[in-house]
């Protein structure tokens, strides 16, 4: 028994071990578990620490430093003429004012503030002003006349731009745009501008994407073209008049900023080359405006033209301004495929032709892979067999969808295998409905000049096959960033137009480039730019001998040298391409964080290789084509890197920046109105430093912020 | 279809404004029809370039036919072989295998050369500045609506403003004349109620501004109409005449 006793014990004290063994063990499990949910939670706490840390140390632009003026969103404008300051005639007279490009914006501000009595000196790149490319905006531009009684209006205009825009938008800035859009029109018909009228003497109206209204004012194809030669003249009275000295064939090179008393940089001039001669030449004024366009020509392929550049805009980057949205780029959806290596520019087909035509792939792959093996042609197709997929996807809207939406929507069809050509990058845009419908004479009224801008450079009939077109990109709705009296942040440089960030958020609405351009140009700027000069009124004309100058010129000097000296294997063109490459594939349509990560690595070897291996032939100091395309390349490539880290750090997806990580399961664009709702700006912290951002919180006061819908 | 040709481009080289100029033969191989001539002369540049040579200067921008800086007189046209383009809209489909293509400068008295095919056009702009313009500065002005204009006026008008500036008119016309130029400017703004006021003023400003910069008289040849990439019509000439002689007969 006692024995029995004795191996009941010891079996239950192996039992009773090998519990505890297990229990320890269990307990050591949890334990472990414990320790390693306290370390996932540390760090996280550390993550969110430092995020708070960033986000509390990161600088923030508030309204007031924007100087958005107090009161309603009606009255903002009104109120701020109304208490500005102003400079009277017998001071204007005293004060010089640098206008840099001859555009929409430049020409309009140079020609107005000159017909105030200042004295303007105005810089192109080309042989006339007339020829800046704002000349090549072929739709239209919007106005809120509500000419047409389908219920338009200022608001209404002022809605549709900053939804167009995914909220990414300064609600002052974009109010005061629909404001003063009406004063273009009539400002524009006052100087001669055709515009289409009605049989009763009237204007026409068309529709453009983004509007369920028709505001947009248009002459032919050519509206760019009319309205540019409507600055230009009104800049030609001036320049015969002497209040506005023309530099043709000039580029900037440089800002020269001079401290005042107070110890404050203020900008005081430029440093320009003479593209004839290759002299490098110094110019002073109380105030200097930069209208200089968009960067778009990062991509090498855009639909800008050749000479298009972002340099001056990196120029002022460099001396404080800030760079807003610099990834905010436009793919407009309508242009004409690409079809060789040799290319030197794709070519836009005007966004009007949604309004009549009708984009469409196969519905059926197999009809897609003959249209690609070139068996068979768009009209071979049945009705039934194809897929109107904007019609489809966005029934409100239809073909008038927003640009971004349009280029995304034929990337998704072409990335699926439906695309129409050759390299399978291109979908229909399609007349054949609307012939019926309005005969082939208004087609070609309304079209024509596109439809033979087609035929020449495709070699095919739009008339009797439906046209191809791709996205491309068109516009830079990222630029220089000013505030309320389009002030940089450098005291006494403005940046007008294209060049800076104002007005279009993260997508820019068909026919409203030119509407912010002459708005700038003609009635904020010659306003606001008074508040700045009014106490300027004692500041002496300044010799270009100063000290400030001669450095300057110096740098600019030495870097022309250094280029020179280069010497390598490599054309400018070649080093240019492979850029446009890289950004078309890693910071184009689709984003992603590791393809980004990838592309600002693909564009710091660039950079080297450029540095290293270009070659440039002839003199500096002369006329010289290729030291001019590489001087502009030297900039589009840090502008490539910015457009990069700035993609990079935008974690979601508005407008014209779609992150692939970010989207709706049926594809569509995902903000992220909690983290991202502010201006992205950027500082230059030196050569090769990473650049600091600064935000200026967007705070909608006014509007109510949605996701955009174009379905219903 | 289009496909690949070999041809020789005879070009023009002139090193500055006073230098004596001479043509300048180059081969190319293997060029694609469905390239701009333009692009077709990047691909010369890029040749030349990695020769080590002295590239081509010609002036280009938009590269779609609208700002109006492409300048070349290709095979004895201004802007080439085909109609109603500009140079930068010319195919290498128009050209054939084998082709000696020979490509000048504008040649025109006003329009001095600075450089291979880069001419000087600034007297254009100062025709303008003499009075290519309605008086008008910005703000106060009628709304947009305020003067119904006839469509079909509208329409002639906008035809006559097509023009942009390029120089073709003066380089075709056997006189160096800018008659062209000058009558679709004084048109577009004659035709509109906003231009008309000043009509009278505006064409004697301009033609004594055009007859002062080394431009030669009209003789009717109508080279300048059939040369002009925007088709502006000779129509505009006789308009000119008719604003001009009125003018004159009013002083």
């Amino acid at each position: 028994m006692a024995k029995k006793k004795e191996d009941i014990l010891e079996t239950a004290a192996k039992v009773a071990k090998k519990v505890a063994v297990k229990a320890a063990e269990a307990a050591l499990d949890v334990a472990e578990a414990v320790l390693d949910k306290a370390a996932e939670v540390t760090e996280q706490v550390q993550a969110a620490a430092e995020e708070a840390y960033k986000e509390a140390t990161t600088p923030v632009i508030t309204p007031e430093m924007a100087k958005i003026p107090a009161g309603p969103l009606e009255l903002k404008w009104t109120n701020y003429k109304n208490h500005q300051k102003l400079v009277n005639p017998a001071n204007k007279r005293r004060l010089d004012i640098i206008v840099v490009g001859t555009g929409l914006a430049g020409a309009s501000a140079a020609a107005s503030l000159a017909e105030m009595g200042f004295n303007v000196l105005n810089f192109c790149i080309q042989d006339s002003p007339r020829r800046a490319h704002s000349i090549a905006a072929q739709g239209g531009i919007n106005a809120a006349k509500n000419y047409q009684n389908d219920g338009d209006s200022v608001y209404r205009l002022y809605y549709d731009t900053i939804k167009g825009g995914d909220y990414r938008a300064r609600e002052a800035n974009v109010y005061r745009l629909a404001e003063v859009s009406n004063n273009i029109i009539d400002q524009c018909v006052a100087q001669g501008v055709p515009f289409a009228r009605e049989y009763g003497g009237l204007l026409d109206n068309r529709s453009f994407g983004g509007a369920q209204v028709s505001r947009t004012f248009y002459a032919k194809g050519q509206t760019g073209q009319q309205l540019l030669l409507g600055a230009y003249s009104a800049l030609s009275r001036q320049i015969g008049k002497g209040k506005v000295k023309m530099y043709t064939r000039y580029e900037m090179l440089d800002i020269v900023l001079i401290k005042d008393e107070n110890g404050e940089q203020r900008a005081r001039g430029i440093i320009a080359r003479n593209l004839v001669t290759g002299r490098i030449e110094r110019f002073f004024a109380h105030a200097v405006v930069v209208g200089s366009g968009g960067y778009g020509n990062t991509f090498f392929l855009s639909t800008n033209a050749m000479a298009s550049n972002g340099s001056a805009a990196m120029q002022m980057y460099r001396h404080g301004a800030l760079f807003a949205n610099p990834c905010y780029a436009q793919i407009h959806p309508t242009c004409i495929p690409k079809h060789g290596d040799f290319q030197s520019k794709l070519t836009l087909m005007s966004e009007s032709l949604r309004n009549d035509g009708r984009i469409w792939v196969p519905k059926k792959l197999e009809d897609a892979k003959r249209l690609q093996a070139g068996e068979i042609k768009g009209r071979d197709i049945p009705e039934e067999d194809r897929d109107y997929y904007l019609e489809r996807r966005y029934p409100a809207f239809g073909n008038l969808v927003p640009r971004d939406v349009a280029s995304r929507a034929a990337k998704e069809r072409c990335d699926k295998g439906y695309g129409v050509n050759n390299t399978g990058l291109a979908v229909f845009l399609d007349f054949s409905e609307a012939i019926q419908r309005l005969g082939k004479d208004v087609v070609a009224q309304k079209y024509g000049n596109l439809f033979q801008m087609y035929e020449k450079i495709v070699d095919e009939n739009p008339y009797e096959n439906p046209m191809m077109i791709f996205p491309a990109i068109h516009y830079t709705m990222g630029g220089i960033w000013v505030d309320y009296e389009l002030q940089t942040s450098v005291k006494g440089l403005f940046c007008i137009g294209e060049a800076n960030f104002s007005d279009h958020g993260a997508n820019r609405l068909g026919a409203s480039a030119l509407m912010q351009g002459l708005a700038d140009g003609y009635f904020v700027l010659p306003y606001t730019i008074q508040n700045y000069l009014s106490d300027q009124i004692g500041v002496p004309r300044m010799s270009t001998d100063l000290p400030e100058f001669a450095a300057a010129e110096k740098a600019v000097q030495d870097k022309i040298d250094r280029l020179m000296a280069i010497q390598g294997k490599r054309s400018v063109d070649s080093i240019h391409k492979e850029l446009g490459l890289i950004m078309w594939d890693f910071v184009g349509m689709g984003r992603t964080a590791e393809g980004l990560k990838e592309g600002i690595k693909k564009i710091d070897a660039i950079k080297k290789e450029f540095w290293t291996n270009v070659y440039i032939p002839g003199e500096a100091n002369a006329l010289n084509n290729e030291l001019e395309k590489a001087l502009r390349l030297a900039d589009f490539i840090e502008i490539g890197r910015l457009m990069a880290v700035d993609a990079l750090h935008r974690e979601e997806s508005c407008g014209g920046h779609f992150r692939e990580e970010y989207q709706t399961p049926e594809g569509e664009a995902l903000r992220q109105d909690d983290k991202f709702s502010y201006v992205g700006c950027w500082k230059y912290m030196g050569e090769d430093k990473e650049p600091q951002l600064i935000k200026e919180p967007l705070d909608y006061e006014f509007t109510e912020r949605k996701t955009r819908n174009y379905k219903n | 279809m289009d496909s690949y040709i070999d041809i020789k481009v005879r070009v023009w080289r002139q090193a500055g404004p006073k230098a004596q100029g001479h043509f300048e033969t180059y081969e190319l191989k293997h060029v694609f029809q469905g390239a701009s001539f333009l692009e077709m002369i990047d691909i010369l540049n890029e040749q030349l370039v990695a020769e080590h040579k002295d590239p081509v200067t010609y002036d280009h921008d938009c590269r779609e036919g609208i700002c109006g800086m492409c300048s070349m007189y290709v095979n004895g046209h201004p802007h080439g072989p085909d109609s109603a383009i500009t140079t930068c809209q010319l195919h290498m489909r128009k050209f054939k295998d084998g082709e000696t293509i020979t490509v000048e400068p504008w040649r025109s008295r006003a329009f001095p050369v600075i450089k291979d095919l880069m001419v000087d056009r600034q007297a254009y702009d100062k025709i303008m500045q003499a009075g290519g313009f309605v008086s008008v500065n910005t703000g106060g002005v009628p709304d947009a609506n305020a003067i119904p204009i006839p469509k079909p006026v509208a329409d002639e008008a906008m035809d006559a403003a097509s023009c942009i500036g390029c120089g073709a008119c003066a380089a075709a016309c056997k006189n160096g004349s800018a008659m062209l130029f000058v009558a679709a400017k004084v048109s577009q703004l004659a035709l509109l109620p906003q231009g008309k006021i000043e009509a009278a003023a505006r064409a004697k400003a301009m033609v004594a501004k055009m007859d002062e910069l080394g431009f030669g008289n009209c003789t009717n040849t109508g080279a300048c109409a059939a040369e002009c990439p925007k088709s502006v019509s000779l129509a505009n000439i006789a308009r000119l005449n008719r604003e001009f002689l009125c003018a004159k007969f009013q002083d």
